[in-house]
């Protein structure tokens, strides 16, 4: 029985779907588990030392940690299904509001930075190639090191420092206040988003630089120019080829905005999950800590699930 | 096209793919010649060294104790008699904390690296090798941790174990050693299914000798050039950690570290507080360069 091009792809996409199931619930166990390698009860950390017995026993029955390690994970995974993820120990907030508000936060900065990000380092990939071993690709190549050699909280002090210490251009801290008009609200965004995208676009830079150069030399390529294709149908078919690694990347690297902003974030002061994380774990606040790793990871995996997903609607070979 | 000629194609290929696994007295002579003809590497491993000798050698390049502050000489601008690079918050002398810190810095940065080469190694072995219930149990484990972005699971690693650079060390461990596994892995499965490892086993050889004689031999090669491209990445992710406050401890000089204690005399002397990040970037930057530098030194099919 052979199965239709449409059938296919739902199989794949379907089978990839249930794999997924295993990892975000291995993810989960991770998270869990990471939070309690430390010895001791986080009530007992945050209490004070002249607290009663009574007190500290209501406490921890009013936050679930009095019960026995697996009910608590069984429980709070349960809870977190249904996007219930407590209180903060820190201030009694449910952590689900907090992490909401400052996952929005960052998804401004990361999908911003990515835009700006991937479409340079197509850009710059492109140029590079199509000018194989000439200025152009040297510049580049120089660049793109630079990019992905370049500790990016550092790249962010030295943008503070020219713009906003050394000239008066841009605003460097916070998000700027609601009440502020709209442009000068994006002006908050121009650093973080600037130094963001530094990265990703080093990194699909020289994956497409890479990745078209090996296209170009394969015989397809020769074959469509002397069929007489012009310049632009024949970069079209480059491009279609050139698309499923790159897209992976892409998917790779947008988590990692999502993740890994946290240091940027601490620069900027911009109130995202990043910061939300650094203010967890110095306050030791267990029930955020968990509820943010577990969320930003969970996305992760899902965007791999999308990409992978993705690839296979452009390249029928993945499907398998 | 014949069958031989098919034949020859692939036994050509094959050749050229297995070329840098199984080096001879020529292979390396090229690589020598090879590198000694590449100005960039030669340039970026001399910075290295002068990075290291600065460290290592502190005493021997400044006499001022990295400790040591004076109230009084708080914050002086680059250039400062007695303080070629002014001094930081506290007045201790800049260039004698860049030079100390190097220490830390490079300790932090390399020994991830090189203990998730050993551990991923041993494991990626392990699975491709046992196979069955081991491998996949050794895999799919793995698979959890790759769920995590990278920088995500070393801070979450760290902030929860508490700081230190051992705690720094650790994290930056579990992260490296998921791509390891999966090189090895992939290289020792390989191995174990060529003809003539086959034939070795097939001929009594023991486990451990096809291991140290075959699979090691393959396996060295890739993950080498892998965790040598991983050094600048771990020097920039240690420096962050400090950076934000989890890794190395105060008053201990650590690049990252002082970066951050300079962060806030960013109004005052924006660039003595940018220095320490200067040091970083350019550690990383030779790292990666070195890096590139040998690999494509080292690799045939880039050379013919």
């Amino acid at each position: 029985m052979t199965l239709g091009n449409r059938n296919r792809m739902l199989v794949f996409a379907a089978r990839r779907i249930l794999q997924a199931i295993p990892i975000l619930l291995g993810v989960s166990l991770v998270v869990f588990g990471l939070v309690h390698i430390v010895p001791g009860n986080p009530i007992d950390l945050l209490m004070p030392p002249e607290a009663s017995p009574e007190v500290i026993a209501q406490m921890k029955a009013a936050f679930g940690f009095d019960k026995p390690l697996y009910i608590q994970y069984l429980l709070w995974l349960m809870r977190a299904l249904h996007g219930d993820f407590g209180l903060s120990v820190f201030n009694a907030t449910p952590v689900w509001g907090q992490l909401m508000t400052a996952l929005g936060n960052t998804f401004i900065l990361a999908i911003l930075a990515a835009l700006l990000g991937f479409s340079l380092g197509i850009a710059c990939g492109l140029v590079a190639a199509m000018y194989h071993g000439r200025w152009p690709d040297k510049l580049f190549s120089a660049i793109s090191t630079t990019g992905v050699s370049l500790p990016h909280y550092w790249c962010a002090i030295v943008l503070v420092m020219f713009c906003a210490v050394l000239h008066d251009w841009l605003p460097a801290q916070g998000m700027g206040d609601d009440s502020l008009p709209l442009y000068d609200r994006l002006q908050y965004l121009v650093l973080p988003v600037v130094t963001l995208s530094l990265i990703p676009m080093g990194v699909i830079g020289r994956l497409v630089r890479a990745t078209v150069l090996e296209i170009l030399g394969m015989e397809f390529v020769g074959a469509l120019t002397a069929k007489g294709l012009t310049r632009g149908p024949v970069i079209r078919h480059i491009c279609k080829n050139a698309a499923p690694p790159v897209l992976a990347l892409m998917g790779l690297q947008f988590g990692y905005l999502l993740g890994g902003s946290i240091l940027v974030e601490t620069v900027f002061n911009w109130p995202g999950s990043g910061n939300l994380l650094n203010l967890a774990i110095f306050r030791r606040d267990i029930p955020v800590l968990q509820a943010t790793i577990l969320v930003l990871a969970s996305f992760f995996v899902v965007l791999n699930l999308l990409v992978d997903i993705a690839q296979a609607a452009i390249d029928p070979r993945i499907r398998r | 096209m014949s069958d031989a000629t098919i034949d020859f194609i692939r036994r050509e290929l094959s050749a050229q793919a297995d070329a840098p696994a199984a080096p001879t007295p020529g292979y390396w002579k090229s690589v020598r010649q090879r590198l000694a003809r590449d100005p960039v590497t030669i340039a970026v491993s001399l910075v290295l060294l002068a990075i290291v000798f600065i460290s290592v050698g502190a005493p021997l390049v400044t006499h001022y104790d990295p400790y040591a502050g004076s109230v009084l000489a708080r914050l002086k601008p680059i250039g400062t008699p007695g303080h070629w690079l002014g001094t930081d918050e506290t007045g201790r002398d800049l260039w004698t904390r860049l030079c100390y810190g190097g220490r830390l810095s490079l300790l932090a940065g390399i020994l991830p690296v090189t203990i998730s080469l050993v551990v991923g190694g041993f494991l990626g072995i392990l699975a491709g090798y046992a196979g069955g219930l081991v491998g996949t149990l050794i895999m799919r484990t793995m698979d959890v941790f790759y769920a995590f972005p990278s920088i995500l699971l070393a801070i979450a690693i760290c902030g929860l174990l508490g700081n230190g650079l051992s705690n720094s060390v650790i994290a930056l461990a579990v992260v490296f050693i998921p791509p390891m596994v999966r090189i090895s892995e992939t290289v020792t499965t390989q191995a174990r299914q060529l003809d003539f490892v086959e034939a070795a086993r097939a001929s009594g050889t023991t486990t451990l000798q096809v291991i140290r004689h075959h699979v090691l031999a393959n396996v060295l090669g890739p993950i080498l050039v892998y965790a040598t491209s991983l050094i600048s990445v771990s020097i920039i992710l240690s420096a962050g950690l400090s950076f934000l406050g989890l890794g190395v401890t105060p008053p201990q000089a650590e690049w990252g570290l002082m970066l951050n204690s300079l962060r806030q005399a960013i109004y005052v002397q924006p660039y003595v507080a940018a220095l320490p990040g200067l040091m970083i970037f350019v550690t990383s930057m030779c790292f990666n360069l070195m890096s590139d530098g040998f690999r494509s030194a080292m690799d045939v099919r880039l050379n013919k």
